[in-house]
């Protein structure tokens, strides 16, 4: 009884990690810009990888292996956010634009155009609040 | 109730060779990828893969002291992105 459910517990801990290891795969190769990558490769991966250690870990047993398992579990789960946030930070400083849905529509030239025209005519329209009021 | 057709074993050995075919499909990224970061992402990701698939391995073949090659590159990949994500900001800054 217990070795059957320790034996679909292993099976379903690796079918999850696969899963999202898939998921992580297909967002790396299909996703649009860095910083998108690096979102699914921190978040998908970590939770993939996790999940297939922890199979491990509860495959081997009571024994010296499982620990070092559980210690690989843990630095993963630390460093590899932490990775990904160091490689979307030395993009942002590089000077990677983020694709937007401005920037999607019609090319990477007009993006920071529209958002300044944006924000001036929000300031406009605040101003012409103010003088409404004060004309009338 | 366990299958008596199939090992636990043969389980991790499988899941080993399905995480060899997400791993190769890093390579795309990693070939293609327009910025350096993109690439050093997609190498990332192939880490953890490989860390994952030594795991799998380990516990497969039983042969623990596979786990200790898998602590090590976990080790390496994680000071690999680190470095090379701290060199292309600041070229030379640090190395």
């Amino acid at each position: 009884m217990i070795e059957a459910a320790r034996f679909w517990a292993i099976v379903v801990l690796v079918v999850a990690g696969l899963f999202f290891t898939f998921v992580s795969a297909v967002g790396v190769i299909r996703l649009p810009d860095i910083y998108a990558r690096a979102h699914t490769a921190s978040q998908t991966d970590t939770l993939g990888a996790g999940l297939a250690l922890a199979a491990v870990a509860l495959a081997l047993g009571w024994q010296q292996a499982s620990v070092y398992t559980v210690l690989l579990l843990f630095f993963v789960f630390i460093t590899n956010p932490t990775a990904a946030h160091a490689i979307a930070r030395s993009a942002a400083e590089t000077g990677i634009e983020p694709v937007t849905a401005d920037s999607a529509a019609d090319g990477d030239t007009r993006e920071p155009s529209t958002a300044s025209t944006d924000r001036n005519s929000s300031d406009d329209d605040g101003g012409s609040d103010v003088d409404g009021g004060e004309t009338a | 109730m366990i299958p008596s057709s199939v090992s636990i074993e043969e389980i991790f050995l499988l899941a080993a060779a399905l995480f060899v075919v997400l791993a190769i499909m890093m390579f795309y990224r990693a070939v293609a990828g327009p910025t350096t970061q993109d690439r050093l992402l997609a190498v990332n990701v192939l880490g953890t893969n490989t860390v994952v698939i030594l795991a799998l391995l380990a516990a497969g073949l039983d042969e623990p002291w596979f786990l200790d090659v898998a602590l090590i590159y976990a080790l390496l990949n994680f000071l690999m992105a680190v470095a090379i994500s701290k060199f292309t900001v600041e070229r030379g800054g640090v190395l």
